[in-house]
C-alpha cells in the first residue's frame, strides 16, 4: 500500500487498491481462524520465544475490527480522497494503524505492547494534522502528538517499574506478561510492581480517553478531518481496550483487589465527564468526541469485571460501538454545518441519511434492539457477576440515561425541527447501499448478538 | 401460537404502514386493528382456565428465551388493547393527520410492544417491548404533538427511560441470582427473587418499582404525566392513558408483587402512602382545571393511584378488583378522550369556561358524555362500579387498621372525583349556549365508537361475571 502512490496516480485507483487490501487482510483472518481451531495459529508466530500469542479471542478480535475498518474505508472512500493530496499515504497509513491493532490484540510481551501502541498511534499524529491549511487539524496533530509521547513515557515507566519489580525476588526480571500471573501475587507484592501497574494504568487510559487523561479527546477528534476522526474514535480505540483488557485480566488479575477502587473511580469519573460535558456541545462532532469519552466509560467496566464474559463484552461492545460510530460519522461527513442545527430538517431533505442515522444514535444511546444495547448489557453483565459494584452500576445507568438526552438531540434536530439542511456532497446509490448494510449489522448486534460471539462457544 | 400473531400482526402490518401512502394507511391500519383485536378476543375466550404458551430460543447463552404466555390478566389486557387500538382507529377514520403512514405505523409498532408487554414471560424480553412501545410513542408525541412537544415529549421519555434502565440492572441482578445458568424465565426470576436475603430485596426493590412508579405513574414520579397528555395527540394519549400506565400497573402486578415478597411488604406501607397523597393530590388540583384534557390527565393518577394502593395491601379481593378496574379504567378512559377530542374539534377549545350547552346542540355526544362521566365516577350499574366496590372492599379487609384509615382518605378521592367530573359536565353540556366552529353531532364512526365503548359499560357494570371470571384464578395466585 505504501508504494501505491508511486506506482499509480489516480486518487480513485489508490481507493480502490485499499478496499481489495482490505478485502484479503479479512479473508486471510479468517482462513487463519478456521485453520487452525486446535493449538495456536501458524500465521506470523515467531517460534522461540512468542512475543506474540494468537489466541481464538485475538483473532475473532482482529477478524471483527477489520471488517469494521473495512466498512469504514467504504464508507469514507471518497471522503479520505478529498483531505488532501497524499492519498496514498493516507491508506498507508490507516494499514500501519491495523498493524499497530493487530500487536495490541496478540502482544504476548510488555515490549510488543510499547510497539503495538507507537505503531497504532504515530500513524494517528499525522492524520491528525494531515488537514494541513487547517489551523485547527495542525493544532489538534500538535496536541495529540505532545500528550501521546507524554503518555509513551509513563507507559515505558510503569514497563521499568514492572520489570524491576517482578525481578525483585528472583534476581532477574521479565517483560511477558503469563510470568506476571505467577509472580505477582498478593502476598509477596511489592510497592515497585504496583507502581508500576498504575503506571500502565494511566498511560492505557490516556490512549482510551479515561478521565482525568481525556482532554486531549475532544480538540483532536473535533480538529482532525472528520473521516480520520472516525477511526480514531472506533477502531483504534478498541484495539486499545483489548490491550487494556488483556494484560488486566491475564496478568493482574490476582492483584485486582489493589487496582479495582482506583479503576472504578476512574470509570465513574469517565462516564460522568463524557456524559455531563456531552450535553453542553453546539457542535455534533465535538459531542461524539465526548460522547466517545463517556463510551469508553462503559468499556471500562469490561476491564474492571475480571471474568469471561468481560471479553464477551468488550467484544461485542467494539463492534456496536465501532459500526455506530462510524456510520454516523459517515452521515456527519455529508453535511455542511456540523453544529445541531446543521442537522435540521435532514428527515425532510435525505430521509435516510435521517433514517440510518437515527438507528446509530439508538444504538450509541443502547436502546433495545440495536447493537449498543446488547453491549452495554454484556458490559454491565459482567460487572454484575462481579458482585462488587452495584453503586457503579447505577450510576452508570443515570449517565446512560443522560446520555439519551445529547443523543436525542441530533434526532429531534432532524425529524421536529423545521430547516434545510445542507449537504457537501452528494448522497449516491452505493452511499445508500452501504448505510442501509450498516444499519442491518447494527440491528443483528441487537437482535442476534450470539453471532458476533460465536468464537465463544464452548 | 396464537399469541405470536397477537405481536407479528401489528409489527408487519406497522412496518407495512411506513411504505403506504395516503388513505392506505389508515385502512391497513384499520383492518390491522380488527384482526388483531378478533386474535385477542379469541386468546381471552379459550383461556378461562389453562394458559397458552408459546417459547421460541432466542440467545441462549444469556439464558433468555422469546417465550409468552397467557393467563388471565395477560389476555385480559391483551384483550383491552385490542378494543381501545380498534376504537381509536374508527375514531381516526374521518380525521387527517399529516404523514399518515408513519402515524399509524407508529400506533401499530406500539401496539405490537404493548401486547408484548403483556405476553412475555421472559424478563429480557419483557424489557426490550417495554422499550419498543415507549419509543413509537415518542415519535408519535414529538411529531403531531401540540405546541411545546418537543421539551415535554423529551423530559417524558427521558424519566421513563431512566426508569427502564434501573429496572434492566435489577433484573440483571436477579437473573445472576437464578439457580444453574443465568435464566430470566419468569419461573426462575421469582424462584431467585424469593430466595434473596431480606435487606437484599429491599433495596432491589427500589431499583425494580422505580420503572413501573413512573409508568404508572404514582404521586412523587407524576410530573411528566398532565403536560404529555395535554400536548399528544388524542390517539396518543389514548394508548397513553388507557394501555401504557397498565404496563406500569400490570409489571407492579406480574414482575415485583410474587418476585420480591420480602421487599414489597416492607415497602408496602410507603407505597400506599404515596399512592394516597396521589389520589387526593391530583384530585384537588383536578378540581381547579378549566382545561378539559389536564382535568382528565389528573383524573386519571387518582384512578391509577387507587389500584396502586390496593396493590400493595396484600388482598385476593382487592387484587380481583384491580384486573377489573385495569379493565373498566381503559375503555371509560378512551371514551373521556374521544369526546374531549370531539369537543376540540367542533368547539376549537378545550376550556371549559368557554364551552357550554352540548346538550342541546350536541345531544347525542352529551349523552355519551353523561354515561361515561358517570361510569368513570362509578355508579351503579356501570363497569366503574364493580371494580371500585372490589378495591374498597379488598381494602377494607386488610389486615393493617393503618390501611382502613388511609383507604377513608382515599375515599375522599371518590367523592372529589364526582365534584369534579359533574362539574365538567354541567359546564359543558349545560349551561349558556357557545358558538360551535363545526356545527355537528356525531358522525357515524364516531357514533361506532361510542357505541363500542358505552355497550361494554353497561354490560360489565350489569353482567360483570365474564370479566370476573378471566380473571379470577391469577388474583389468588398473585396473593399467594
Amino acid at each position: 500500500m505504501m508504494f501505491s502512490g508511486i506506482l499509480v496516480n489516480n486518487k480513485k485507483s489508490i481507493g480502490a487498491i485499499a478496499v481489495l487490501l482490505f478485502t484479503i487482510l479479512l479473508g486471510v483472518n479468517i482462513w487463519d481462524m478456521c485453520a487452525a481451531p486446535a493449538n495456536a495459529p501458524q500465521l506470523f508466530l515467531s517460534e522461540t520465544c512468542p512475543l506474540l500469542r494468537i489466541d481464538p479471542y485475538s483473532l475473532w478480535f482482529n477478524t471483527l475490527m477489520t471488517g469494521c475498518s473495512l466498512l469504514y474505508l467504504l464508507l469514507m472512500n471518497k471522503e479520505i480522497q478529498k483531505v488532501g493530496a497524499h492519498v496514498a499515504e493516507y491508506f498507508g497509513l490507516i494499514f500501519f494503524i491495523m498493524c499497530g491493532l493487530y500487536i495490541l490484540s496478540t502482544y504476548n510481551n510488555l515490549l510488543m505492547l510499547f510497539i503495538g501502541i507507537e505503531i497504532l498511534s504515530i500513524p494517528q499524529y499525522i492524520l491528525a494534522g494531515s488537514d494541513k491549511r487547517n489551523l485547527k487539524s495542525s493544532e489538534a496533530a500538535l496536541k495529540y502528538f505532545l500528550m501521546g509521547s507524554f503518555s509513551t513515557g509513563i507507559l515505558l515507566m510503569g514497563i521499568a517499574l514492572l520489570y524491576g519489580g517482578s525481578g525483585m525476588a528472583t534476581g532477574h526480571g521479565s517483560f511477558y506478561i503469563m510470568d506476571y500471573v505467577s509472580i505477582l501475587h498478593t502476598d509477596a507484592l511489592n510497592p515497585v510492581a504496583l507502581a508500576g501497574i498504575l503506571f500502565i494504568m494511566i498511560a492505557l487510559g490516556f490512549k482510551v480517553s479515561a478521565a482525568p487523561m481525556h482532554m486531549w479527546t475532544p480538540d483532536v477528534y473535533d480538529g482532525a478531518p472528520t473521516p480520520f476522526t472516525a477511526i480514531m474514535a472506533t477502531v483504534v480505540k478498541a484495539a486499545a481496550f483489548f490491550a487494556f483488557l488483556r494484560l488486566f485480566q491475564v496478568a493482574f488479575n490476582s492483584l485486582s483487589a489493589h487496582w479495582t477502587l482506583v479503576l472504578a473511580v476512574i470509570t465513574a469519573a469517565t462516564l460522568l465527564v463524557g456524559n455531563v460535558t456531552a450535553v453542553f456541545q453546539q457542535s455534533v462532532k465535538r459531542m461524539l468526541a465526548y460522547s466517545s469519552i463517556a463510551q469508553a466509560g462503559f468499556m471500562l467496566f469490561a476491564v474492571l469485571a475480571v471474568n469471561s464474559t468481560a471479553w464477551q463484552g468488550i467484544i461485542i461492545y467494539a463492534v456496536a460501538y465501532s459500526v455506530a460510530t462510524i456510520g454516523l460519522f459517515s452521515v456527519l461527513v455529508k453535511l455542511k454545518d456540523y453544529t445541531y442545527d446543521g442537522f435540521n430538517g435532514l428527515a425532510k431533505t435525505n430521509p435516510l441519511l435521517a433514517f440510518t442515522a437515527t438507528i446509530f444514535l439508538f444504538s450509541l444511546a443502547g436502546i433495545p434492539l440495536t447493537g449498543g444495547f446488547m453491549a452495554k448489557y454484556y458490559v454491565l453483565l459482567a460487572v454484575v457477576q462481579q458482585g462488587q459494584l452495584m453503586w457503579l452500576v447505577i450510576f452508570a445507568l443515570l449517565m446512560a440515561a443522560i446520555s439519551v438526552y445529547y443523543y436525542f438531540r441530533v434526532i429531534i434536530a432532524m425529524y421536529f425541527k423545521p430547516g434545510n439542511a445542507e449537504l457537501i456532497s452528494p448522497v449516491t446509490d452505493t452511499d445508500k447501499f452501504l448505510l442501509i448494510v450498516t444499519c442491518i449489522i447494527v440491528l443483528l448486534i441487537g437482535i442476534v448478538p450470539q453471532l458476533f460471539l460465536t468464537v465463544f462457544k464452548v | 401460537m396464537i399469541l405470536i400473531f397477537l405481536i407479528l400482526i401489528p409489527l408487519i402490518t406497522g412496518i407495512l404502514s411506513f411504505a403506504v401512502k395516503g388513505e392506505g394507511a389508515k385502512m391497513l391500519a384499520l383492518i390491522s386493528s380488527m384482526i388483531t383485536m378478533v386474535v385477542s378476543a379469541l386468546v381471552s375466550g379459550t383461556n378461562f382456565k389453562e394458559t397458552i404458551s408459546y417459547s421460541h430460543s432466542w440467545i441462549p447463552t444469556l439464558g433468555t428465551q422469546f417465550s409468552l404466555s397467557a393467563d388471565g390478566m395477560s389476555s385480559m389486557l391483551c384483550l383491552l388493547t385490542g378494543i381501545v387500538v380498534l376504537v381509536v382507529m374508527i375514531a381516526q377514520v374521518n380525521k387527517d393527520v399529516e404523514k399518515p403512514g408513519a402515524f399509524y405505523g407508529f400506533l401499530l409498532l406500539s401496539q405490537a410492544g404493548l401486547m408484548g408487554v403483556f405476553l412475555s414471560s421472559d424478563a429480557l424480553l419483557f424489557y426490550v417491548f417495554w422499550e419498543l412501545a415507549l419509543i413509537p410513542v415518542y415519535f408519535l408525541c414529538s411529531q403531531w404533538g401540540g405546541e411545546k412537544r418537543i421539551p415535554v415529549t423529551f423530559k417524558f421519555f427521558i424519566y421513563t427511560f431512566l426508569g427502564s434502565l434501573m429496572m434492566l440492572s435489577g433484573l440483571i441482578y436477579l437473573s445472576l441470582q437464578t439457580p444453574g445458568l443465568t435464566s430470566y424465565s419468569w419461573v426462575d426470576i421469582v424462584r431467585a427473587g424469593n430466595s434473596l436475603p431480606p435487606q437484599t430485596q429491599v433495596w432491589l426493590f427500589w431499583l425494580i418499582f422505580i420503572a413501573f412508579a413512573i409508568k404508572m405513574p404514582i404521586f412523587p414520579f407524576h410530573t411528566w404525566q398532565p403536560d404529555t397528555y395535554e400536548t399528544s395527540p388524542t390517539p396518543v394519549t389514548i394508548i397513553l392513558s388507557a394501555l401504557m400506565v397498565k404496563m406500569g400497573l400490570y409489571a407492579v402486578l406480574r414482575w415485583l408483587l410474587p418476585v420480591l415478597p420480602v421487599g414489597v411488604a416492607y415497602w408496602s406501607d410507603t407505597v400506599v402512602i404515596l399512592s394516597v397523597i396521589g389520589i387526593v393530590y391530583a384530585s384537588c388540583i383536578a378540581m381547579v382545571q378549566t382545561d378539559i384534557k389536564r382535568l382528565i390527565a389528573y383524573s386519571s393518577i387518582a384512578h391509577m393511584g387507587l389500584m396502586s394502593a390496593v396493590a400493595f395491601t396484600h388482598s385476593t379481593v382487592g387484587m380481583h378488583g384491580i384486573m377489573v378496574q385495569m379493565f373498566n379504567h381503559g375503555i371509560n378512559i378512551t371514551g373521556m378522550w374521544l369526546i374531549v377530542s370531539m369537543v376540540e374539534n367542533r368547539w376549537g377549545t378545550r376550556d371549559m369556561t368557554k364551552l357550554g350547552g352540548m346538550a342541546t346542540i350536541a345531544p347525542k355526544m352529551a349523552i355519551a358524555l353523561v354515561i361515561i362521566s358517570l361510569a368513570s365516577i362509578a355508579l351503579p350499574l356501570t363497569n366503574g362500579f364493580v371494580g371500585e366496590f372490589m378495591l374498597f372492599n379488598g381494602l377494607f379487609r386488610a389486615d393493617s387498621a393503618a390501611h382502613i384509615s388511609l383507604m377513608v382518605i382515599a375515599g375522599l378521592g371518590i367523592i372529589l372525583g364526582a365534584v369534579y367530573t359533574l362539574n365538567m359536565i354541567q359546564k359543558t353540556a349545560y349551561g349558556e349556549v357557545s358558538k360551535m366552529i363545526i356545527a355537528e353531532d356525531l358522525s357515524i364512526n364516531e357514533y361506532l365508537g361510542l357505541a363500542i365503548i358505552i355497550s361494554i359499560i353497561i354490560v360489565l357494570g350489569v353482567y360483570p361475571k365474564p370479566l370476573l371470571d378471566l380473571t379470577a384464578g391469577i388474583a389468588g395466585l398473585i396473593v399467594k
